[in-house]
């Protein structure tokens, strides 16, 4: 990896956590969903920081560079993001229509 | 303790078998409102508390402890009370403290009193981990706010309306308040106090069992404590 790529990554990393902290300090995110963010952020900056484990990660995977080895993980968190939050979303649906089915029955049953 | 501006606000999730005892217990020691947020339990204890005279709130479905106990703060402002205590359902809160709790609240010395098991030499014994978590963060929630603080866990606790108004608010965390919440009330400039309170085990407890999950909660009061400092409020 060049300076350049390792400065950055480390900007990314320590960006990320900032920007995190910052949205959970405006209550624009709850503590529970920041968690897998700063995780993430935080290994950005150790992988960028501890390159005998990126390379060993790369190694092990069987990738040519380790920038490939960073983008290999970056998809797949996302990928597991991605899932966790439609997880969440079905939760959340199923959620709102107890809610609004609730909701409907007892204003009948007032207006009655 | 004969108030009808006195909420006794105790959140309930699957506790049947007991809750109808819990409430008993508290009839003993006055005739004030008990009211059961029922958090989306699977077992009856909606019926149960109903059947035992308690008023009972629906949550449609599980909101966590926190957030049901929120609902029922804002049950109580709805609803005019001046003053509250709230307290858990598996009659671990020994109802014979309520007069100790919420007299100084009464007399509009302190905004909310916080029964502590550890003040004084009580027969409470928790897990290993669960005590070292309480150990730990009494005492950040004791550097921030220049007092003891020695139960930021409890449950138990008598508050004025001000306080309501404040734990209905968003600030308040939907799962479990703990140590932030304390810091929270000392930076708004509540006044706070702990009383010693007689506590007995539990049968279940499942709120930190494992390893991933005391783990995800040492992380969340953490990182709820930094960005409750560096809120100005």
């Amino acid at each position: 990896m060049t300076v350049q790529q390792k400065i950055f990554a480390l900007t990314i990393g320590a960006g990320l956590f900032l920007v995190i902290i910052e949205l959970v300090r405006r209550r624009k995110l709850a503590e529970e969903y920041s968690f897998i963010w700063l995780l993430t952020g935080f290994g950005i900056i150790v992988l960028i920081l501890w390159y005998d484990l990126l390379e060993w990660l790369t190694h092990l995977i069987g990738a040519k560079t380790p920038t490939t080895t960073l983008f290999i993980f970056g998809f797949v968190f996302l990928l597991l993001l991605n899932l966790y939050l439609s997880i969440k979303i079905t939760k959340l649906a199923s959620q709102v229509k107890d809610l609004a089915q609730k909701l409907a029955i007892s204003e009948k049953a007032d207006r009655r | 303790m004969n108030k009808n501006n006195l909420a006794i606000i105790i959140p309930a999730y699957n506790e049947a078998g007991r809750i109808a005892t819990s409430i008993a217990g508290i009839r003993k020691f006055g005739n004030a409102d008990v009211v059961i947020v029922n958090d989306g339990s699977d077992d009856d204890t909606a019926g149960e508390a109903k059947a035992a005279g308690a008023r009972v709130i629906e949550l449609p479905f599980n909101l966590g402890y926190g957030a049901a106990l929120q609902t029922g703060f804002k049950y109580a402002l709805d609803k005019g009370y001046e003053f509250a205590v709230q307290m858990d359902a598996d009659g671990q809160h020994d109802p014979l403290s309520m007069e100790a709790l919420i007299s100084p609240v009464l007399r509009d010395e302190i905004d909310v009193v916080i029964g502590s098991r550890f003040l004084d030499k009580g027969n409470y014994k928790a897990p290993f981990v669960r005590r070292m978590g309480m150990y730990f963060f009494g005492i950040i929630a004791s550097l921030f706010t220049g007092r003891r603080i020695t139960d930021p866990t409890s449950g138990f606790q008598a508050l004025n309306k001000k306080v309501m108004e404040f734990y209905a608010s968003d600030a308040y965390p939907a799962d479990y308040p703990d140590a932030d919440v304390i810091i929270m009330l000392y930076r708004q400039g509540f006044r706070f106090k702990e009383v010693p309170v007689i506590m007995h085990n539990a049968a279940k407890r499942s709120m930190h069992g494992g390893i991933l999950k005391p783990l995800y909660y040492i992380f969340k009061m953490m990182l709820s404590i930094f960005v409750t400092l560096l809120r100005k409020e």
